[in-house]
Formats: structure tokens, C-alpha cells, sequence
């Protein structure tokens, strides 16, 4: 047993950090250390800058052009890219929908579609949710009906995450409306350019977009854009998902929205000194790097496959690290004091959802804040919501 | 004891409630606070002509014979619309006023409760962190210098009641917010309220009080500031739990209502439990508020405070969870609860603020 990091992770590391201090642009940081939703130009700027280097999509194999990474090394990626504000990644493409192709989509599939989305060229929405179906995803109602060379789409998809940046969705669609509603389900690659599509933006909690809701009438997609066989796209789903919830416990998010704490908290003051000499604060900031801590060693174990939790190690860190990611957000804009409970629009944001002319006091440390802490309500319910998640870790670890 | 309301409190509470279902649908709501001003023009008219302006004021001190209770009533079904006019702020210049030698500040009342003025108290300061005792705006003589911070209902202040220290100790001023060396700078906060931070720069003030008169009025109007706040809470807290309630009652997922997961079920308890909790401390403490003694009052204020501020952010946060999407949406009012109760939660003190000072009023006591 070595439960610290070795020589060669410790190497990797620092190999890591020297590039990314070296190749991202002081813009990129800028509006990564704000932590708004994040720009498709910048996102595809950034993963053009790693694929240089290899280093767009940390998990693909070498086949495809990863650097087939081990677990470890992913995470610590990760945790530089973070520490060093690089703009959050597209995940949809690179990490949901590309291991589903590569492993279950054609030879055909995966030449149109991996190489754009590994150079950060092209961007993809993952449309699962619906109306009517969001825990109980099998429920869903949007229709595939075969004609000819073409399926026929009809229905519609919500909470697409990043639909307004997107060129194509991954979606699940009925073909199928008798027998077990998971066999009826296919997976479909559809272009969001395609004629009967329209989509509606869903403003958040935050008064940011990041959500979108789409409807499909009538729209028409060659059955070469089928994954794999018809009726099996609840089993490409449910591998999409697995690799959804052991990314969203995102310790190096909230490791990184940790040290930023601490600098707002040598800044702030209370009491006419340093807020970071306050004792509650204190405790409260230490109860959470505790949690972080112990969240991190999971995670590890659940990357180096030793752990205990079984398959549902995913959805033990996901229910944890979402709650985590809530309760930082929330302590660094109590830090904020009166500032935090202002209202402050991305400084450089493209869409406000109406500007009202009016300044915002908050200072520069301050900025993007608030609006984390209104949007991480989001990270329990998203992923798979943490009810439905504790029932899977009841259902097969504790087999209740 | 009685925890029943009297007939006259019932119809107070059935004439807000009327007044909010009539003018304040969701729609209404949002035109309000995408409106340049974030209020109706109109609306604090309507308040003063329904005799909410002076139903939490004695008699003595011009009102129409009521005290704290009153006013939380009104703030709770207030509340329950996310009504985004200042009764807090109002609530809190009457009660410094009342609290005040009775000429200075009698015509003053009268015409706020009549609607003609509006006089907004501004007693917070950003190094402060909703510490209303921190104050190092300064005046000497009669001209005040510093900055107020997050004063809700500046904008449409005919008259401002301001802390500052002088060589007599903390005192409290009367400023035009017109004057010279008076700047407003507005924005919103994350509830859609608008608010502003007011600099003063050697601007000219009258002096209400100073001393011992001027910090005892403060405290008055802080708890009376606080029971408001509680009593919204109270309002919003008790609104997205039934809406809550009835939401599992009609979403099936798995092909059943969400209502029969006793996950949820279980989870709605608690929310209720929260929601009583509050709703009992804050009677309790409009209790304490009728004594004469101020420690036990200030204790069972901060407590209401504390009980208040958790409960709220707790309900609120079930309240978008038991959602799911929907519950994060700007569309939807849930969000919105959760807005409001998070900058209640934090609105004159916090809730690290209010177990101190709870704590530190049960130790005097107990000395
Ligand atoms: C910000 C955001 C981004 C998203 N991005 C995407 C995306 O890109 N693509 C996509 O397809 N979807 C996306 N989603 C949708 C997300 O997966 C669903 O919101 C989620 O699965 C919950 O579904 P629901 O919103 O319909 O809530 P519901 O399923 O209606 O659930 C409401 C509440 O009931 C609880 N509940 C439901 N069933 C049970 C049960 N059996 N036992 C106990 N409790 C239960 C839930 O936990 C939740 O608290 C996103 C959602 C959000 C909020």
C-alpha cells in the first residue's frame, strides 16, 4: 500500500504545471478564476491549445489521440488545470458522448466525430431529460419512427446543459413503444442544424444560461447516425452516466475554490481584523477542507479501482462532493459580507438576461461568487439527483 | 396564554392577503423588479390608505394602536408574494422614531404613516457585515462624512435617519438625500430588491439624538427590523413548503407521485418541522418584545433571527431539491424563495452575528 502520490505522479505533476503555466492565456485565467458559465470561444481555444500537446481528452486511448492517462494522472491533471483557473472544460463531448463512440458507435461514427471534438472543434448537447422524465429517465416520450433511409424525430428534450453552444446532440429517443420501456430506448447523433428544431434558453437561479430546452418536429436523421444497435441505447446510457457521476464529485473544483476562499479571507475583514483570524470562520473553512480531504482519498480510491463502495463508489462521492460544492460556494460568499448578497452579471458576460444599467459593488475578488452559490443548487439534482443516488448506494452496497 | 390572533389582527392579515392575491400575481411580480425603480409606482399608497403604514405603531407614538406583532404579521403575508416594497426599512424608521423624544419626531410620523413621506433608516456599514454597532461615518458639527451600505428604499427617500459617531457618542441624523455631498449608488441585490450604498461627503444633517437615547433607539429598531424579517421568512418558508407539498402530490416519476417516496415524505416532515419551529420562536419573541427588561428581548430576537435564518435556508433549499429542475429555473417562484431567504438569512447580521449576541445578552442575564 502507497497511499501518497509516487515519484512519477509527483513528476507528472509538475510536467503538468509547467505547460499549463507556460500555454494559458492570461484571459482565459481572468475569466476562469471568475467561474461564470464559460464561453464556447474560450473552451475551444483552450482544448485547440492542449490537443497541441495531446492533452485535450485525458482519458481517450491512444487510438483515438489521448494520452490513455491512468486514473491518477487524470485527477492530477485536473486538479492543475483548476488550480491554475484554465477555463472549465466541455465534458459533454469529450468525456459522456466520445467514450460511448469509441466504444460502441461505428467505424464511421467515430472518424466524422472524434477528431473535431478532441481539438475543441465541435461541441455536443447530451439530451436525456425530458418534461416528464427526469429521475425516471426510462419514462421517455420523444419518438424515432423509422421512414426509409431516416428516422423521423418528434418530442422534446430539457435542462440541456450547454445546448446553446452546441453542434450536435447525443440523444435517447423511443424507437420502440412496446415490451420494457429501457428496450424500446436508441441512442441518436443528431446535428442541432437540422430543419424542425428549435430551442428555448431556461434562465436559472442565477440569472445565468447555461440550460436550454429543445423540440424536435418532424426532424429527419439517416440511420447512420443510430449508436450501435436499435433499442440498446439505455445500456450506452447507463455507461455514459457511470462516467457522469465520478467526474461530478470534482474535488479539484472545490480544492481550488478552497485556496480562493482563503485569499478572500486574508482580504475581508470582520471585526477590524482579517476575517481568516476569525475563529468561527475558521472552523467552519476547516470542517470543509476535512471533508475535502477524506473526498479526495476516495476519489483516488475509486480511480486506482481499491475501494470499498463497489460500483456505487460513484454515486457515494457524487452525493458528497455535490453537497461539498454547495456548501463552498456558500461560505465564500458569506465571506463576502454585505457584497455577497449583491447581485453582480458576468463583467463579460454575452448573454445578461436584461441589463439594468446599474453597478454592481462588488469587488474583483468577489466577482462570480454569488452567482456560484445560487447555481451550485444545481449539483444535488443534477447527475443523477442525490435521492435517487443514496437509494442505488442502499440498493447495492447495503443491499436493502 | 393565547396564541390566537384578535379579529382585528385576523382582518389586517385578510386585508394584506387580498391585496397580494389581487396586485401581486407572478407575473405582476416580475414586471415590478425588471422595472427601472424594482417597485410599483402606487402600491405604498395603497399600504398607507390601508392602514398597514401604522398598524404596528401605539398610539403614543402615532400609530393605529398595534406593535411587533402587527408588523410581522403584515411581513408574512408579504412575503409569501416575495413583495419587494421596503416594509422592513419602514417598519424600522417608525420604531427610531417612535423611540425618539416625541417633538422631534412626531410630525415625521405622521407623514410617513399617512404615505406622504418615506423616511428609510440607513445604519449599516460594508466593514460592518451587517453589524449595525460597527458606525465610523463621522459627523462633526452638523456635517456627516462616510458610506452606508445595502439601505433598501433609498432610491424613493424623501428622508434618510442615519448612524454616525459624533463627539457625543453614536448619534442619529436626519439627511436629505438630495443634499449636497450625498451620493446614492444603486444596485440590486440577489433577491431582485434594489438597494443602494449612500456616500456622504461632509453633507449637511440635523441631529435627532445622540448618546445613550440614540444607541437605545437603534436596538429598538433593529429587533423590531429583525421580528419583520422572521415574520417574512416565516411567510416565504410556509409558502414553498405547501407548494412543495401540493408539486409531490402531482409529479409521478417511476409511475408513481413523488408524495409516495418516503424519502420525500420524510424529508417534507422536517421542512414542516422547521417551518413551525420558526414560526413558534417568533412568537415568542413578539412575547419577549411586550417586556420592559431589554435582555431578555434582545436574546429572544437573536434567536427568532437564528432560527429563522437556518430554518428558512434549509426549507428553501428542500424546497428546490424536492423540485428537481424546475426548481432552479428563474421562471419558477421556488428559486426565488430560496433568493429572498438567503439574503434574509444574512440581512442585519448573520447568523454567526445573532448566536453572539444571543449568547451575550443570556450571560448578562444570567450575571
Ligand atoms: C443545471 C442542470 C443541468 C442539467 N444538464 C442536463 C443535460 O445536459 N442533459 C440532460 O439530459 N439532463 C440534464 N439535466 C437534468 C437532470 O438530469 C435532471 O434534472 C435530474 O435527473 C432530475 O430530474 P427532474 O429534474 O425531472 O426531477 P424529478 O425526477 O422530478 O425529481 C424531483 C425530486 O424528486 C426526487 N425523486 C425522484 N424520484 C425519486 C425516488 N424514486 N426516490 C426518492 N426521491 C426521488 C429527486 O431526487 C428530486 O429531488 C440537468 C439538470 C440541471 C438542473
Amino acid at each position: 500500500m502507497q497511499s501518497s502520490y509516487s515519484e512519477e505522479d509527483k513528476a507528472f505533476r509538475a510536467e503538468v504545471r509547467a505547460f499549463v503555466e507556460a500555454s494559458l492565456p492570461a484571459d482565459l485565467a481572468r475569466r476562469g478564476r471568475y467561474d461564470y458559465h464559460p464561453r464556447r470561444e474560450d473552451q475551444a481555444r483552450w482544448a485547440a491549445i492542449l490537443a497541441t500537446k495531446g492533452w485535450s481528452v485525458p482519458h481517450w486511448p491512444i487510438a483515438y489521440g489521448g494520452p490513455d492517462w491512468t486514473g491518477v494522472q487524470r485527477f492530477i491533471f485536473e486538479d492543475e488545470m483548476r488550480r491554475a483557473h484554465a477555463p472549465t472544460m466541455d465534458r459533454i463531448g469529450p468525456e459522456l458522448v466520445a467514450p460511448v463512440l469509441y466504444t460502441f458507435g461505428s467505424e464511421e461514427q467515430r472518424q466524422t466525430y472524434l477528431p473535431a471534438i478532441r481539438t475543441g472543434q465541435t461541441f455536443w448537447a447530451q439530451g436525456f431529460s425530458e418534461p416528464g422524465s427526469g429521475s425516471d429517465l426510462s419514462s421517455l416520450r420523444t419518438r424515432a419512427v423509422r421512414d426509409g433511409d431516416d428516422y423521423v424525430v418528434t418530442g422534446q428534450k430539457t435542462w440541456t446543459t450547454e445546448g446553446h453552444h452546441a453542434d450536435m446532440i447525443f440523444m435517447l429517443v423511443r424507437t420502440n413503444m412496446e415490451g420494457k420501456p429501457q428496450a424500446g430506448i436508441s441512442a441518436l447523433l443528431i446535428d442541432l442544424k437540422n430543419p424542425g428544431i428549435t430551442r428555448r434558453p431556461i434562465w436559472t437561479i442565477d440569472e445565468g444560461l447555461t440550460v436550454n430546452e429543445f423540440f424536435f418536429d418532424d426532424v429527419r436523421v439517416p440511420v447512420e447516425n443510430l449508436v450501435g444497435e436499435e433499442g440498446a441505447g439505455w445500456s450506452y446510457a447507463k455507461f455514459l452516466l457511470g462516467n457522469e457521476r465520478t467526474a461530478s464529485a470534482e474535488v479539484p473544483h472545490t480544492k481550488r475554490d478552497i485556496t480562493q476562499l482563503r485569499a478572500i479571507a486574508q482580504v475581508e475583514r470582520k471585526n477590524g481584523r482579517p476575517l481568516i483570524e476569525d475563529t468561527t470562520f475558521r472552523a467552519k473553512l476547516a470542517r470543509i477542507e476535512i471533508d475535502t480531504m477524506a473526498l479526495e482519498t476516495a476519489v483516488l480510491r475509486a480511480l486506482t479501482a481499491a475501494s470499498h463502495g463497489g460500483g456505487a463508489i460513484a454515486s457515494l462521492v457524487k452525493v458528497r462532493g455535490s453537497e461539498l460544492r454547495q456548501r463552498i460556494a456558500d461560505l465564500a460568499d458569506e465571506a463576502l459580507g454585505d457584497r455577497g448578497l449583491a447581485l453582480c452579471l458576468n463583467p463579460e458576460g454575452q448573454h445578461p438576461m436584461f441589463d439594468d444599467g446599474l453597478t454592481s459593488p462588488v469587488p474583483d475578488h468577489g466577482i462570480g461568487i454569488a452567482a456560484k452559490a445560487m447555481f451550485r443548487r444545481a449539483t444535488t439534482i443534477y447527475g443523477g439527483a442525490n435521492e435517487i443516488q443514496r437509494t442505488l448506494i442502499a440498493k447495492t452496497v447495503l443491499e436493502l | 396564554m393565547d396564541f390566537t390572533y384578535t379579529s382585528e389582527q385576523e382582518s389586517l392579515r385578510d386585508s394584506v392577503r387580498r391585496f397580494v392575491e389581487r396586485e401581486y400575481g407572478w407575473e405582476e411580480r416580475f414586471r415590478i423588479i425588471r422595472s427601472a425603480d424594482g417597485v410599483a409606482p402606487g402600491h405604498w399608497a395603497t399600504f398607507a390608505e390601508l392602514g398597514w403604514l401604522g398598524a404596528g405603531l401605539s398610539e403614543e407614538a402615532g400609530g393605529f394602536g398595534g406593535g411587533a406583532i402587527e408588523n410581522a404579521l403584515i411581513a408574512e403575508e408579504l412575503g409569501r408574494a416575495l413583495v419587494t416594497e421596503p416594509f422592513n426599512a419602514h417598519v424600522m424608521a417608525t420604531q427610531l422614531l417612535a423611540a425618539l423624544p416625541v417633538d422631534t419626531a412626531s410630525d415625521l410620523t405622521a407623514a410617513i404613516v399617512m404615505g406622504e413621506q418615506r423616511i428609510i433608516p440607513a445604519l449599516q456599514e460594508p466593514a460592518g457585515r451587517g453589524d449595525w454597532r460597527q458606525v465610523e461615518a463621522r459627523a462633526i458639527g452638523t456635517a456627516l462624512t462616510g458610506t452606508k451600505s445595502l439601505v433598501e428604499g433609498a432610491m424613493s427617500a424623501d428622508r434618510l435617519i442615519v448612524s454616525a459617531r459624533s463627539k457625543d457618542g453614536i448619534a442619529l441624523y436626519l439627511v436629505d438625500p438630495h443634499a449636497e455631498g450625498v451620493t446614492l449608488s444603486p444596485y440590486r441585490t440577489l433577491d431582485n430588491r434594489r438597494v443602494a450604498d449612500i456616500h456622504f461627503a461632509d453633507a449637511p444633517v440635523t441631529l435627532l439624538a445622540n448618546g445613550a437615547v440614540a444607541e437605545t433607539a437603534i436596538e429598538t429598531a433593529i429587533d423590531h427590523g429583525l421580528l419583520t424579517l422572521c415574520g417574512e421568512a416565516l411567510g416565504i418558508m410556509d409558502t414553498a413548503l405547501w407548494a412543495t407539498r401540493d408539486y409531490l402530490k402531482v409529479r409521478k416519476q417511476f409511475g408513481t407521485a413523488l408524495g409516495n417516496f418516503q424519502a420525500l415524505q420524510h424529508r417534507m416532515a422536517d421542512m414542516l418541522i422547521e417551518t413551525e419551529m420558526t414560526r413558534s420562536i417568533l412568537l415568542s419573541a413578539l412575547g419577549a418584545m411586550e417586556g420592559d427588561d431589554p435582555l431578555p428581548r434582545t436574546a429572544a430576537v437573536s434567536a427568532a433571527k437564528v432560527q429563522a435564518s437556518t430554518g428558512g435556508l434549509f426549507v428553501a433549499s428542500q424546497a428546490i431539491q424536492l423540485h428537481g429542475g424546475i426548481g432552479v429555473t428563474e421562471e419558477l417562484n421556488i428559486s426565488h424563495h430560496y433568493r429572498r431567504l438567503y439574503v434574509i438569512a444574512r440581512q442585519l447580521g448573520d447568523v454567526d452575528l445573532h448566536l453572539a449576541r444571543f449568547a451575550d445578552a443570556t450571560d448578562q442575564a444570567a450575571a
